[in-house]
């Protein structure tokens, strides 16, 4: 079996982000590594984040920094990643690509424990970069540029220190001396040989200042001083003359101001005033705003608070530091504040967040300072705080997260065209039920009845220089409707289209004139309000009209087609006639080319299921050029420029090709590439769109041509960053469509459907899915589909948490002690003030949990509920949360095989679970739920101690199997509990999930991947027969097929094991079924081995494994879902052809185009185990962003043309979605 | 000479280097817990650089990521204890 890999959603998450002007010019940017792509974020005027470039990298980025080279205008990214190499990068507007500018090794690749890349720092001047890693290494490069003002790099100096633990670094600001940078360290050396213990208490972080001599080209440690044991992060100080220069350490409650030569100066952290005793405060994220007159720091802790620091100094004599409360937003992996006045927050989970600052945090808020610092003999004073409202930040976009994905169902539940993706998102009050469906998002912004079905819509403008649509034409089956296009849109008379017939098209014609066609004639309105009325000879009708701005060609019935072009003063003329053998089913002209009078061809598809292109020049005029010939009559057509394969933004130094579109009856989409010169058709695509023949409308998307196709549902084709996508609109069946221009919408779309006109914006361009969100209370965990009324029904949990009582509780008690200190302090009165009146309290509440997290329990508390959710409304039917510190693990549904009940819902838990010191629990539990009203809602049969934790639960014939620590067990329904058939105690760990098949049970061991197993009923006994040779820590398994399983393990591999078929054979042949072998056993292990058919290293930890398909008719292939939130395929191949053609693609790929951060893309995908037989799609796709020249030499190579080479690329992610 | 270079290269020499070079580079008279020591801090390294793994510690502890980056970092201090009495020979 061979797969081809594609991503289908990049992944969500954000592991580290800095911002600055990559561009060049005046706009500041955002890089965001997400793991295994790097992005390049912008937010536009209205202040939606956009995505200038998104590479995948096929590596992990560990690190990011950014600098400038003195005097420079434009920024570097330097990036750390696992490839033991720094990359430092440069953004190309002109390509819209990351340039690798420089790549140095430095050590082997993997994220190994000396070899640099955790860590990066730069010298806040861009003399030099730091990189290091969590022991041991530290490498410094010396950043210059040469004669020709290009970046050079030094080879690497070496800061080592050996046996010790590096938790952060940062530059110091010291202008223009030599550049100095901090970290945090602790030698282990002597801890690791003192039996006592006395030197591992006594261990001491020491902030360390190294120091590049740039003259001596040497780094030397300069200054070492013992800093608190609690220290995790270091943020540079402003220096320099802007600033006293120096670090802050953030440690665990407290922020130090340190510098060589300078006394500490200390403040805590306010703490919540709700947080356990036993937790600290710690701070993990930071952002620095710096103007030429101030700075100051906001730091973020573990809970979400922000808090802003700010430094007195005199000179570079610090006097006090202040932490003052800030804001309050989710955790984020990384904040960054833009010169723009925003903030971008990458939340370490659910959806990222811009944030536009109202106010900079001047206003009285809870401030802790160095100057009221008071040690007690406990320590140190704590200042508490309340979390309130926003005050100095709001909310102006979000970027979608589906961080982490906890688990994943393909269904098709909701009856549409292709199924929906369901998704378990988020962690503890940002957890949600996320429906995601393949298509662009649109934001409808008006529906109006019309009256009367219309049949066709248009808009016009008056202008060709206008930039705004001047009517919308509504063609019925007897009558035009025209609507202006203002403030309102309202229906004029005075347009001067002919209202009292149906009209065929509605144009700008010329500069300044518009044209209607209708069956009878050609009616052409003049600027002046002149109109010249060209009528239909006899009794023929118009039926088909294809034009542009210049040219028109009409078809009558019969099959007759008249040629009329403009003239110099602004007649239309005509001036060819020619005769088609039959009637005329579709026409269409390419737009007028830049610089030129009229375009050269025309294209003409007849119910013969042939399309001809015809010449419009006029010494061959209506010559036939080509003839192709399709599967089913042409419904539409469209003569499309398409940039494919563009490098650049614009497209520059590709040239466009015209690409010829047919609707064809059967629901086909036909696209061909027309010769420019000679008028040849060569290179067919085809895809199947819907059960109605696609009608097709060019459309503008991002100021470029772009085809609507509405077909049973609609679709778009548009060019996103240098590829061709044709993706579906999550919309209803649209009749027909318009591009719509105005004042409040620049690039909209007008459609009728039905006896409504619709106004709609497409979203989010470039994006796979779209989703629907229903918000739930805890992290989920698992769900199931109840069969019958196709609810879905999901278990929630969180440790370290309140009941929604408690929170309840202590909500009341916090706001009556806010009412009853009326007189209290400041931060009280602003949370009454936020507060409002009692009625919209709870609103505000709602959405504070999301915002602020739930106060944090001790950690061995726990919270869980059981939800039976209404996909369809997204309400919630009913919702059980357990007591008593009980949380769910797993559940199924189960019917057992006396049916007296139906299907029942089996539900594992444990109570009190501890992880720490020891794993440990009071007891688990199976609970049995029956489905009362109609399935909506949940009741409790019966509790069955059990003593482990139930972790997976299965039905098998007529039965409830349960995976219990390392034991598997068979149960029965009994009437107070469940009985105990059979059991099995020979699992090597603990049983993580569970298939059935026939006879065969599949089970996964958390650390010994699979297992199968089979009952002999008439011996009542479970016995395995083959497992796998491979210690894998399994995380998502998948039942393929009889023999074969997949599945996913920790470190991010995918793979699929199979039992081979004689050995499958022989057991399911022998009576015994195997049993006797099995006793004889093999090295502790089943007598049988399974073999590993399939290998790939996804590069993220995969949560959930299915076999689906995502298209109507699609081959099926195995989706995952991952925790830093991606989709991804696996789709079998079906012919060795492909295999072939694929795998030296891939290769050749690998050659000419290595991955960007420096790892090797083999080494990369073979990260943990060899790749087998899996082709990375995601590495063939980066084909289009090649040079033409690099192109066409690995198309040679493989003896193809280029096209040829995307057509593939695109008919295979057609089978995919 | 060819035996004073060889001498310069031999086996020990060359271990030597690649002890000092590579920590965690294993020796004939390794202890059991030395070996326990290396692997642990390997592992929590590793936990370390991979972010999707750090995210599924976080979400099974309930804890932010930064945190539990830190915890993982203070852990490599003392990864499995104190070390044993040494047995003097």
């Amino acid at each position: 079996m061979y797969l081809y890999s594609l991503t289908l959603q990049r992944p969500g998450g954000v592991v580290c982000a800095t911002n600055g002007n990559f561009v060049g010019g005046k706009t500041q940017e955002i890089v965001v590594a997400r793991g295994k792509t790097l992005d390049l974020l912008r937010p536009d005027e209205s202040g939606k984040l956009q995505t200038l470039l998104s590479v995948e990298v096929f590596g992990a980025i560990r690190s990011l920094a950014q600098f400038r080279l003195t005097g420079s205008q434009k920024d570097y990214v330097v990036v750390g990643s696992d490839s033991g190499r720094l990359v430092i990068l440069e953004y190309s507007r002109e390509r819209n690509v990351f340039h690798k500018v420089h790549q140095e090794t430095f050590g082997k690749s993997g994220c190994r424990r000396i070899v640099p890349g955790q860590f990066l720092a730069v010298d806040p001047k861009g003399r030099a970069a730091m990189v290091a890693a969590c022991e041991k290494q530290k490498l410094v490069y010396v950043l210059n540029r040469d004669a020709a003002a290009r970046l050079t790099i030094s080879s690497p100096l070496e800061a080592h220190k050996s046996h010790t633990i590096t938790y952060s670094v940062t530059g110091v600001d010291c202008g223009f001396d030599n550049p100095v940078f901090a970290a945090i360290e602790l030698d282990y050396s002597e801890a690791d040989i003192d039996p006592t213990g006395q030197a591992a208490a006594d261990a001491q972080k020491h902030l360390t200042f190294y120091e590049l001599d740039l003259g001596l080209n040497h780094v030397s440690r300069k200054w070492s001083e013992p800093v608190d044991n609690g220290a995790n992060l270091l943020v540079t100080v402003p220096g320099g003359g802007d600033g006293p220069s120096g670090v802050l350490v953030c440690a665990e409650n407290f922020v130090i101001y340190k510098n060589q030569g300078h006394p500490d100066v200390r403040a805590v952290i306010p703490r919540r005033a709700d947080l356990p005793a036993e937790r600290g405060v710690l701070v993990v994220s930071a952002a620095t705003h710096r103007q030429k007159s101030m700075f100051f720091f906001l730091l973020q802790t573990e809970y979400g608070d922000i808090f802003r620091v700010t430094l007195e100094h005199e000179g570079d004599r610090v006097t006090e530091l202040k932490i003052k409360y800030f804001d309050t937003i989710p955790v984020t992996a990384s904040m960054s504040v833009l010169k723009t006045g925003f903030l971008f927050a990458a939340s370490e989970f659910g959806n990222h967040a811009l944030y536009q600052f109202q106010a900079i945090g001047e206003a009285e808020d809870v401030e802790a300072s160095s100057a009221t610092l008071m040690e007690t003999e406990e320590g140190f004073q704590p200042v508490f705080f309340q979390p309130r409202g926003l005050k100095n930040l709001v909310r102006i976009d979000q970027v979608e997260s589906l961080m982490p994905i906890m688990d994943m169902r393909v269904m098709n539940l909701f009856e549409e065209e292709t199924p929906q993706v369901f998704t378990l998102c988020g962690r503890g009050p940002r957890s949600s039920l996320r429906i995601l469906r393949p298509g662009l998002a649109i934001n409808e912004m008006a529906v109006s009845q019309l009256p009367g079905t219309p049949s066709a819509v248009w808009t016009v403008k008056k202008n060709v220089n206008d930039e705004f649509d001047a009517y919308i034409v509504v063609s019925f089956v007897n009558a035009t409707l025209v609507l202006s296009i203002g403030e309102t849109i309202e229906e004029v008379s005075d347009s001067g289209f002919l209202d009292t017939t149906p009209s065929l098209s509605v144009s700008l014609l010329g500069d300044d004139s518009l044209m209607q066609v209708h069956p009878n004639g050609i009616r052409h309105i003049r600027e002046d309000g002149r109109i010249n009325e060209w009528k239909t000879p006899g009794k023929k009708t118009i039926v088909k009209v294809g034009l542009n701005r210049l040219q028109v060609v009409i078809a009558l019935s019969g099959g007759e087609l008249i040629y009329f072009e403009m003239d110099m003063t602004g007649q239309l003329m005509e001036v060819e006639k020619h005769e088609m053998p039959g009637d005329v089913a579709c026409l269409d002209i390419a737009p007028v080319p830049e610089g030129r009078h009229r375009s050269r061809f025309l294209a003409v598809g007849s119910y013969d299921n042939t399309i001809r292109i015809l010449s419009l020049d006029p010494d061959d005029c209506m010559q036939i050029l080509s003839v192709q010939s399709v599967s089913s009559p042409p419904e539409s057509l469209l003569l499309l420029e398409v940039q494919a394969s563009t490098g650049g933004e614009d497209g520059a130094d590709h040239p466009a090709s015209v690409f010829l579109n047919a609707g064809l009856q059967n629901g086909v989409l036909f696209r061909t590439v027309v010769d420019m010169v000679t008028g040849q058709l060569s290179d067919t695509r085809s895809r199947f769109l819907g059960l109605r023949a696609p009608k097709l409308f060019s459309a503008t998307v991002r100021g470029r041509q772009a085809m609507l196709c509405l077909s049973s549902r609609p679709w778009l084709g548009y060019i996103h960053q240098g590829h061709f996508l044709l993706t579906p609109l999550s919309y209803e069946t649209l009749e027909y469509a318009a591009s719509f221009s105005s004042d409040q919408c620049a690039e909209g779309v007008v459609a009728v459907a039905g006896e409504a006109l619709r106004i709609f914006t497409i979203e989010r361009l470039g994006e796979t899915f779209n989703e629907t969100v229903v918000p739930l209370r805890y992290t989920p965990r698992k769900f199931v589909l109840q069969p019958r009324c196709k609810h879905l029904v999901i278990i929630e949990s969180d440790q370290g948490a309140f009941t929604a009582e408690e929170r309840e509780a202590a909500r009341k008690e916090c706001l009556e002690a806010a009412k009853m200190g009326e007189n209290g302090n400041a931060n009280n009165r602003q949370q009454m003030e936020n507060g409002g009146g009692v009625g919209d309290d709870d609103e505000d509440d709602a959405l504070s949990d999301e915002q602020y997290g739930y106060p944090k329990a001790e950690s061995d508390k726990w919270v869980s509920c059981i939800r039976v959710l209404d996909p369809r409304t997204g309400n919630t039917t009913c919702l059980l949360e357990l007591q008593e510190n009980e949380a769910a693990f797993s559940l199924c549904t189960v019917n057992f095989h006396d049916k007296e009940y139906g299907t029942l819902l089996a539900v594992g838990t444990a109570k009190g679970l501890q992880f720490w010191p020891k794993r440990s629990l009071a007891a688990g539990f199976i609970h049995i739920y029956r489905f009362v009203e109609e399935g909506k809602s949940l009741e409790l049969v019966h509790k069955t101690q059990v003593e482990g934790v139930p972790l997976t639960l299965c039905q098998y014939q007529g039965r409830l199997l349960a995976g219990i620590g390392s034991v598997l067990r068979l149960y029965d329904l009994g009437k107070r509990r469940l009985l105990r058939k059979c059991e099995n105690k020979l699992f090597p760990n603990t049983i993580v999930s569970m298939h059935t098949y026939r006879d065969r049970i599949y089970v996964g061991d958390i650390q010994e991947s699979f297992h199968y197993c089979k009952y002999r009923r008439d011996e009542n006994q479970l016995y395995i027969f083959a497992d796998d040779s491979v210690p894998r820590w399994l995380t998502a398994s998948h039942h393929i097929d009889f023999d074969t399983m997949a599945g996913a393990d920790k470190f991010g591999n995918i793979y699929f094991v199979r039992l081979p078929q004689d050995l499958s054979d022989e057991i399911e042949e022998d009576p015994t079924g195997g049993k006797i072998k099995w006793e004889q056993g093999k090295l502790n292990g089943a007598p049988n081995k399974m073999e590993e058919i399939v290998q790939f290293h996804v590069g993220d930890v995969v949560t959930c494994l299915q076999k689906a398909s995502l298209i109507p008719g699609g081959g099926e292939c195995v989706i995952y879902g991952t925790v830093m939130g991606s989709l991804g395929a696996l789709l079998p191949f079906t012919s060795r052809e492909d295999v072939d053609f694929f795998s030296h693609l891939e290769m050749h790929m690998r050659q000419e185009h290595p991955p960007l951060c420096g790892r090797d893309h083999m080494a990369f995908r073979s990260a943990y185990f060899p790749v087998k037989d899996v082709i990375d799609g995601d590495l063939c796709e980066q084909f289009p962003t090649l040079p033409p020249d690099l192109q066409r030499k690995i198309a040679d190579e493989l003896d193809r043309t280029p096209g040829e080479i995307l057509k593939k690329l695109e008919d295979v992610r057609n089978k995919i979605i | 000479m060819d035996l004073k270079a060889s001498d310069r290269f031999n086996i020990n020499s060359q271990l030597e280097h690649l002890q000092a070079k590579y920590v965690g580079t294993g020796h004939a008279d390794l202890s059991r817990f030395e070996w326990a020591v290396n692997i642990q801090r390997d592992s929590y390294a590793s936990y370390i650089g991979h972010y999707p793994v750090l995210a599924y510690f976080a979400i099974s502890e309930n804890e932010s990521i930064g945190r539990e980056r830190y915890n993982f970092m203070q852990k490599m201090l003392l990864p499995c204890g104190l070390p044993p009495e040494r047995e003097e020979d």
